[in-house]
């Protein structure tokens, strides 16, 4: 059962991850997933610092709130500023990563929380933390639910605003002249992105969050030539990489998200071999 | 009688950082007319197109369609921006690029009713790419692109359609394609307004044109227009005609 649980709460984040990933993918703001996932230290820190818990909503929305944040620095530094993209996103997120940092160092003694299993997540211990609602007498862990609510209510907002989403991706002039709000489309993606990054972290961790949203949308890309057909394939090799790095570990007794990480890589290498761009 | 004024532009001032690129632009433009928009690289041609759909911000200035602001008469009008404003290896196939133009229609939620999908398939007819429907849109030339863009704008069904070089880069049977469809509207009573590069085709093309170098230098008809005189003033080096 506990490998059943891994397997799942994985494949719910890369599915997640997968949708998300290839709009940002497609907008070249691929490096913006980096900066959030880095940029919500410090509000973890400070909804647990409140809270000393990582179940809390303080927690989630702290975090949520700090990752969006970064996304306004970004756009700040991008227009006020007139920096190039890349620099605006390494000053954002090592900021404020670092100012995370920083807290956690100094308050370590204090609290149960290390950068490590910020970044690299612990998928291990998903089974052991049991939610209070079961299913069918079935134990259910508290982040399956989670995350579960998460993908209904990011696939609700893809689909009912697939044209809105589409149409500020594949050309934002023609979506202001039609009166389609691109900064507003823009902030809704980088929320859900946002909310994604801090709620798959303690499962997967920050890195494989950002891995499990570039890597198959990338591979995908190679593969298709429709967007349906694009998040679709992206979610299958999200879920196959979750499969295929857990066995992986599994047999090597290796780190899972690492494996996970690395078998998603090599899903873009078959892609690239059979890609028909 | 004189026709209906289309778009009023009064005292139009846009900026990039404090470089004002468009000074004090006012113009008129009648209905059922076909506009060139000329003058040098960075004369703000397109910067002033981009500025009356209101994507980019004005600094000052007044612009009014049909007496109203753009608000309310968006779906009266079309902007047709620059091939290579978009990337074209986005997944996605010509119908459903040219899809997009029924968007203002559909609304916040709405989807593609069978109507719009038969207008889609009508417009493509018109340009000429029935046939390449289906087709993932890198894998077109780039006259077809442009074709594209511009059944996307026929499905709009505006009434002011601005256009951004819609002849750059495309072979001379899709400029032909093109600027026949461009006359056929305008014979329709729409009104359009194009930026050109071209300055060849202009007097075969347009019946109206505003010459531009960031502030306005002549807007009028082709005919007494575009002289030589003007357009010495415009591009600041002898140009022969």
């Amino acid at each position: 059962m506990n490998t059943f649980w891994i397997i799942f709460a994985g494949s719910l984040v890369a599915i997640i991850s997968a949708i998300l990933g290839s709009f940002m993918m497609l907008r070249r703001q691929a490096m913006i997933i980096d900066a959030i996932s880095h940029a919500v230290l410090p509000g973890i820190f400070a909804a647990y610092w409140f809270s000393s818990s990582f179940q809390s909503w303080q927690m989630w929305l702290g975090a949520s709130l700090t990752g969006l944040f970064s996304t306004f620095l970004i756009a700040f530094l991008q227009q006020k500023l007139r920096l190039q993209s890349d620099a605006a996103i390494g000053i954002s997120f090592t900021l404020l990563f670092s100012i995370g940092v920083i807290l956690i160092s100094a308050f370590s003694a204090d609290i149960d929380l290390d950068t490590d299993c910020v970044l690299y997540g612990e998928l291990a211990y998903v089974p052991l933390d049991i939610s209070d609602f079961t299913f069918w007498g079935i134990e259910v862990p508290r982040i399956i639910w989670t995350l579960l609510a998460l993908l209904i209510a990011v696939l609700l907002l893809i689909v009912v605003f697939y044209k809105q989403f589409k149409i500020t991706t594949f050309d934002p002039e023609f979506a202001s002249a039609i009166g389609i709000s691109n900064n507003f489309w823009h902030y809704v993606l980088m929320a859900a992105v946002s909310l994604t990054t801090v709620t798959a972290f303690e499962a997967v961790g920050a890195i494989l969050v950002v891995a499990f949203m570039i890597v198959p949308s990338a591979a995908a890309f190679l593969l298709t030539r429709r967007l349906s057909s694009l998040l679709l394939l992206a979610a299958c090799i999200g879920v196959l990489s979750v499969q295929a790095g857990y066995w992986a570990a599994w047999l090597t007794d290796g780190a899972v998200a690492a494996a996970m990480a690395s078998a998603s890589g090599l899903f873009l290498l078959i892609a690239f071999i059979f890609r028909r761009r | 009688m004189s026709k209906q004024k289309v778009l009023s532009v009064q005292n139009l001032v846009v900026r990039y950082d404090k470089d004002p690129v468009i000074q004090h632009i006012s113009f008129e433009v009648e209905e059922a007319t076909m506009t060139g928009i000329l003058g040098p690289n960075g004369a703000g041609k397109s910067t002033l197109i981009k500025a009356v759909m209101e994507i980019l911000a004005k600094d000052s200035g007044w612009i009014r369609f049909w007496d109203l602001p753009l608000q309310k008469v968006r779906k009266r009008l079309s902007y047709v921006p620059q091939r290579e404003s978009v990337d074209w290896d986005f997944p996605t196939s010509v119908f459903d690029v040219v899809m997009m133009g029924r968007y203002p229609h559909l609304g916040l939620f709405g989807r593609a009713s069978r109507a719009d999908k038969l207008i889609v398939e009508e417009c493509l007819e018109r340009v000429g790419l029935s046939e390449l429907s289906k087709r993932q849109i890198s894998e077109l030339s780039g006259g077809q692109q442009q074709r594209v863009f511009l059944a996307r704008a026929l499905a709009q069904q505006a009434d002011l359609y601005l256009l951004d070089e819609p002849f750059a880069g495309v072979d001379m049977s899709s400029e032909a394609a093109i600027i026949k469809i461009l006359k056929e509207m305008q014979a329709a009573g729409k009104t359009l307004m194009v930026v050109h590069h071209d300055l060849s085709t202009v007097s075969e093309y347009f019946d109206k044109v505003l010459l531009l170098n960031r502030k306005k230098i002549a807007y009028g008809n082709t005919d007494t227009t575009f002289t030589q005189e003007n357009i010495q003033t415009t591009y600041g080096t002898h140009i022969r005609l």
